[in-house]
């Protein structure tokens, strides 16, 4: 693995401690480990199927490992049951790969949803931070539409007001830009770096979206079959010569990947 | 072939072996983590519902309950009524006709009421029950749930048993009151049979503890369609396929359960009425 050293010293908020998970006979992460500066930006990136998603739900204990174990702050979250971590999902917002927004609820309510599970009872203050969240993703006004009838942009963008209802000490990012128009990615980028910069979150962004992660990112890790392959910050991951790490930031198939074309 | 693989012959003769054994894995596995999923209902039932839970409850009720009054009135009414069809004939043979009215109401209230109404539900509701949670198992909503810290059983599954448990016996007392309405339609105005005497046997057949034995039924029934219609939807497998079939099973699952809960339920109570009645011969 090319890993350079970092300038990062800072508090390390969560930990992956050489976590192997399978599927069946598909090997997705194969002894990772991994540390995640506090109040700082980490962008995974690594072609579909290299595990990122994955990675996201373990630290939030969607899924246990085989093997190894994972750390939010000194807490071991493979070794909690789902009572107690309540606590520990309560501190972080998770915005889904397909949104995940509850179809029979409206998208106000989607947004107050975790606000009132966690206790705010005052319908008052509710409305605020709905009407506050909507207009941080460019949505005003969309409280009473039902998700049906959003495009799959404006899902994502309600996710990610929703993933950032409670003021989330950790916000987990499965791939914030994708299917949003580049003014609108780029608008989510901005509130990525913003609620880092002024409210101290820590970001975890699963990306195939270069240009978001060069934007957003303290620390850029590359996975590939279920393993760190380069890690380092957007400018060390720039220079780093690895064939696959430079083949996939360029966007560019390589042979094993156009020899079924040949055959055509 | 590889030195690993096991001789052609061999294979051939632990083959069947080896599937029977692992049928007989899956279902113990399937059953124990169904027990574990119920469990997990029964305990969030106990720990209670929070605003959404009765807000869900009260939904599922409407969507389960009050929707499916006209068919279940409907499939009640029809078979109510050829059941008299098919019965007159033997009877009146005997010179029993009269008694047909005995005979509808115990068969009314008893199985055909439950039965029917268990069978109805199981089709209409429990299939889009598990279509439903499947959908947001496929599409990620369930773990949206986990991961803002609410508990998907507690927030969803139980919400939707409680429903098909509280509706499934009202949906039995509509279906029966329409059965033996049906069944006296053409008892009293096709075959001619007199009308006090039709509902003189009823009365004569029926007492209250009949009529809870068709209730308790159905509540077992309501009981085990909102549960298997989570369980399978909760564990459906990926994309439209893993729906789908997943809403296969809950019906095939539950319509063999209600048959077998129909006989132990029907032997149990008949026992209880023995014991505390003994002087008394069950209604059958």
């Amino acid at each position: 693995m090319i890993q350079p050293p970092t300038d990062m010293s800072d508090q390390v908020i969560i930990r992956f401690a050489d976590v192997h998970k399978r599927f069946g006979s598909l090997v997705v992460l194969d002894g990772l480990s991994l540390a995640i500066p506090a109040d700082r930006t980490t962008v995974i990136i690594g072609p579909s199927g290299a595990g990122k998603s994955v990675l996201l739900k373990h630290i939030v204990g969607l899924l246990q490992p085989d093997q190894g174990s994972v750390y939010f702050h000194q807490h071991c979250i493979n070794e909690l049951s789902e009572r107690q971590l309540e606590p520990i999902r309560k501190r972080i917002g998770f915005l889904f790969q397909m949104g995940a927004l509850f179809d029979s609820m409206s998208v106000g309510e989607n947004i107050a949803f975790p606000l009132r599970h966690q206790g705010l009872n005052s319908e008052r203050d509710i409305q605020r931070i709905i009407g506050e969240k909507l207009a941080v993703v460019g949505l005003s006004g969309s409280e009473k539409k039902m998700p049906g009838d959003l495009s799959g942009g404006q899902k994502k963008r309600v996710a990610l007001a929703r993933a950032i209802a409670m003021d989330p000490e950790v916000v987990l990012y499965d791939e914030p830009t994708t299917g949003l128009d580049p003014i609108r990615a780029d608008v989510i980028n901005e509130l990525i770096l913003k609620l880092k910069e002024e409210l101290k979150v820590t970001g975890i962004v699963v990306t195939h979206d270069m240009a978001s992660a060069f934007k957003v990112a303290d620390q850029i890790v590359m996975l590939l079959n279920g393993k760190i392959i380069a890690q380092g910050t957007p400018e060390q991951i720039k220079t780093m010569e690895n064939e696959d790490l430079r083949h996939f930031i360029e966007g560019r198939a390589n042979a094993e990947d156009l020899k079924a074309l040949h055959r055509l | 072939m590889t030195p690993a693989d096991p001789p052609p012959n061999r294979s051939s003769i632990l083959g069947p072996i080896e599937l029977l054994g692992k049928i007989c894995v899956s279902f113990v596995v399937t059953l124990g983590d169904f027990v574990r999923f119920f469990m997990a209902i029964l305990a969030g039932t106990l720990r209670g519902m929070d605003r959404f839970g009765m807000r869900e409850m009260f939904s599922q009720m409407f969507d389960l309950g009050t929707l499916s009054i006209p068919v279940v009135m409907l499939t009640g009414f029809f078979i109510g009524a050829v059941l008299v069809i098919e019965a007159y004939p033997q009877f009146h043979a005997l010179g029993l006709a009269s008694r047909l009215g005995s005979v509808t109401v115990l068969s009314v209230v008893k199985q055909i009421g439950p039965v029917l109404t268990g069978v109805m539900l199981a089709g209409r509701v429990g299939g889009a029950m598990t279509a439903e949670l499947g959908t947001m198992r496929v599409t990620e909503q369930i773990e949206a749930l986990r991961s803002m810290a609410a508990d998907p059983v507690r927030t969803l599954a139980v919400p939707r048993v409680l429903a098909c448990v509280v509706m499934t016996p009202i949906l039995t007392i509509f279906s029966d009151i329409l059965g033996i309405f049906g069944g006296w339609l053409i008892a009293v105005h096709v075959q001619g049979i007199n009308n006090d005497q039709f509902w003189h046997f009823a009365r004569v057949g029926v007492d209250i503890y009949t009529i809870n034995t068709g209730l308790i039924k159905a509540l077992f029934f309501g009981l085990a369609i909102g549960a298997i219609a989570c369980y399978k939807g909760f564990r459906c497998g990926n994309g439209a396929q893993g729906v789908g079939r997943a809403c296969t099973e809950a019906f095939v699952t539950s319509f063999i359960v209600i048959l077998i809960l129909n006989l132990v339920l029907a032997l149990l109570l008949t026992n209880i009425y023995v014991m505390f009645w003994p002087n008394q011969p069950p209604i059958l």
